[in-house]
C-alpha cells in the first residue's frame, strides 16, 4: 500500500564539496516524496592525512523531523558546529555571480553508535555496521529508505562501513527561530588516508530517468588525479571538470579565517566538478589520489569489481588512440599522393 | 508374503496410472521467493490449481516489502490503497526486514496472477513477478 517513504540520505565526502542546485552528495527525500530540506551544502578538504567536512542543512518550513544517512570515510575524530561563511565563499570563488546557496554480508548485527551530536535543530549520529545493520537502525529511527537503498547500502558498506546519520527536527528548528533558509553547518574532522567523493547516493531514491546535479569543489595540496577522469573527451559520465588551478591566496585567506578553519594551507589546489547525469548513470564514485602519484583507486570509485559499473577507459589510452588515428590518416595521405603523382617506384624485372 | 508384494506392486501401478490419467492431484506445493535489492526471485512461477501451495517469502532486504497476488483489477486497487500493514488474507502479506513469511493459497482455477511490492516506487524499482496457475 502507498505509504510515506521519507530516506533522506545524503552523502558524504572527502576533499572539497559544495553543492549548489542539488543536494551535496545525497539526496534529501521528506514525506511523500516532498523535499523539506531546501538543500545541503557541503564542504570537504583534504590536507596532512585528515579530511575536513562542512556541510549546512537549510531549513525550508514545515513541521516534522527528517534526516539523511551519509557514507563515511572513516570514523571521524571530531563533530561540531562549522563555520559561518566557508561555503558561501567557496561558491563566489567560482561562481561570483549566482546569488545561489549554497560489509555487507548479512548483517544481522546491529549497527555500533560511535558518537552522538546536538548540533541546533540537527541530531547527528555516526554509525558503524554492515548496510542491513545500517538500514535496520535507520529503520528503528524513524528513516524510511527508498527501495534501492538496500543495495546503495551495501555498495558503500562492502568498503568502508561507517556512516553519518543526521535527523533534522523542523519543529525544533522553527522553535528556535530558524527562518526559511537558514543553514547548519556543519564540520567533520575524518583522519583517512585515502579520499573519495561519493556521488552514487546522490541518486537514491531517484527514477531511472532524474537528473542529478550538484557542484563538488575539491581542496587539496596539489593537483588531483580522478577517477573516472572527469577532464576526458569520453566516458566522463556526467562528471566534467569546470575549474582546476591553484587556490588564490584570498581564497584561503577567507576560508582560514572561518571558525575551525584555522587548518586551511598556505597553498592548495582548487577543483571543481559539475555532475549532470541520468540516476541510473550515476552508479560510482569520485576517487581522488591528492598524493601525486596519479593512480586514483578503482576500489574507492566503486567501479568493478567492487560495484556495478566497469570503469572507464583510461583517457591516456584514449589520447592514444588519438595519435595512432592521426598517425595512420597522415600516412594514408601521403601514400595517396605518392600514388597519384607516380612517386611509387616498382622494383625493376630481374634488377 | 508374496500376496503383500502382489498388493504393494499393484497399488503402485495404480498410483502411476491415476498421476498419468490426471484422477490424482499432486500433493501440496513449497514455493520461495526470495526478496533482494528490492526484486523477487523468481519472477515467474507456476503452479497447478485445486491443491494447496505454500508460499514462502525471504525478505532479505533491511527495509518492509509486500508481496499482493492478484489480478489487474486487484492491483489497481492496492496501488491507491492506504492500508499500512497486510496480514490476515493469504494473497496480501507484509513482510518485514530480513524476515521470512509463509502463506498458503489454494488456487480454484487457472489464471494469471501478479505479485507486486506497492509500497511507494517498489513497483516502479521492479518488484513484480508472474504467478501462472495451470
Amino acid at each position: 500500500m502507498r505509504r510515506l517513504v521519507a530516506a533522506p540520505l545524503v552523502a558524504f565526502s572527502l576533499l572539497l564539496v559544495v553543492v549548489a542546485p542539488a543536494f551535496a552528495c545525497g539526496g534529501l527525500i521528506g514525506p511523500n516524496g516532498a523535499v523539506n530540506l531546501l538543500r545541503t551544502t557541503t564542504l570537504a578538504a583534504y590536507h596532512n592525512g585528515v579530511e575536513h567536512y562542512v556541510t549546512a542543512f537549510q531549513f525550508a518550513g514545515g513541521g516534522g523531523a527528517f534526516g539523511s544517512i551519509t557514507p563515511l570515510p572513516g570514523i571521524p575524530s571530531s563533530v561540531v558546529r562549522g563555520g559561518d561563511w566557508t561555503l558561501q565563499r567557496l561558491v563566489r570563488e567560482t561562481d561570483p555571480p549566482s546569488p545561489t546557496l549554497l560489509f555487507a554480508g548479512l548483517a544481522r548485527d546491529s549497527a555500533q553508535v560511535l558518537q552522538q551530536v546536538r548540533i541546533d535543530a540537527l541530531d547527528i549520529t555516526i554509525l558503524k555496521g554492515g548496510g542491513a545493520a545500517i538500514g535496520l537502525w535507520a529503520k528503528q529511527h524513524g528513516f524510511r529508505l527508498p527501495p534501492d537503498a538496500p543495495e546503495v547500502l551495501d555498495f558503500y558498506a562492502n568498503r568502508s562501513p561507517i556512516f553519518m546519520a543526521a535527523s533534522f527536527d523542523a519543529d525544533a528548528a522553527a522553535a528556535r527561530g530558524q527562518s526559511v533558509g537558514d543553514g547548519t553547518p556543519v564540520h567533520i574532522t575524518i583522519p583517512t588516508d585515502n579520499p573519495w567523493v561519493p556521488l552514487r547516493i546522490l541518486a537514491l531514491g531517484k527514477a531511472a530517468s532524474e537528473t542529478v546535479q550538484a557542484d563538488v569543489y575539491l581542496l587539496t595540496d596539489r593537483k588531483p588525479a580522478m577517477l573516472p577522469d572527469p577532464s576526458g573527451l569520453l566516458a566522463s559520465r556526467g562528471v566534467k571538470l569546470t575549474h582546476s588551478e591553484a587556490a588564490s591566496s584570498s581564497l584561503l585567506a577567507d576560508l582560514r579565517s572561518d571558525k575551525g578553519m584555522s587548518w586551511v594551507p598556505q597553498r592548495a589546489w582548487l577543483t571543481k566538478i559539475a555532475i549532470d547525469a541520468k540516476a541510473s548513470d550515476l552508479r560510482f564514485d569520485l576517487a581522488i589520489d591528492a598524493s601525486g602519484a596519479g593512480s586514483p583507486s578503482l576500489r574507492d570509485a566503486g567501479f568493478a569489481p567492487f560495484g556495478p559499473m566497469k570503469a572507464p577507459p583510461q583517457q591516456i589510452s584514449l589520447w592514444l588512440l588519438l595519435l595512432i588515428g592521426v598517425a595512420l590518416a597522415f600516412g594514408a595521405v601521403g601514400w595517396l599522393t605518392a600514388v597519384a603523382g607516380g612517386g611509387i617506384r616498382r622494383p625493376l624485372a630481374g634488377a | 508374503m508374496r500376496v503383500l508384494l502382489l498388493l504393494s506392486a499393484v497399488v503402485g501401478l495404480l498410483l502411476v496410472a491415476g498421476q498419468a490419467a490426471g484422477f490424482i492431484q499432486p500433493g501440496p506445493q513449497r514455493v520461495e521467493i526470495r526478496i533482494h535489492y528490492s526484486h523477487f526471485t523468481p519472477s515467474a512461477i507456476s503452479v497447478p490449481h485445486g491443491v494447496p501451495v505454500t508460499f514462502v517469502l525471504i525478505n532479505q532486504d533491511p527495509i518492509d516489502h509486500e508481496w499482493l497476488l492478484g489480478d489487474a483489477a486487484f492491483q489497481e486497487r492496492h496501488r491507491k490503497g492506504t492500508e499500512p500493514h497486510h496480514a490476515g488474507t493469504p494473497n496480501e502479506v507484509s513482510i518485514g526486514p530480513l524476515s521470512t513469511v509463509e502463506t498458503t493459497i489454494t488456487f480454484g482455477s487457472p489464471q494469471t496472477l501478479q505479485y507486486i511490492c506497492h509500497l511507494p516506487g517498489h513497483e516502479e524499482y521492479g518488484m513484480v513477478g508472474t504467478l501462472t496457475v495451470s
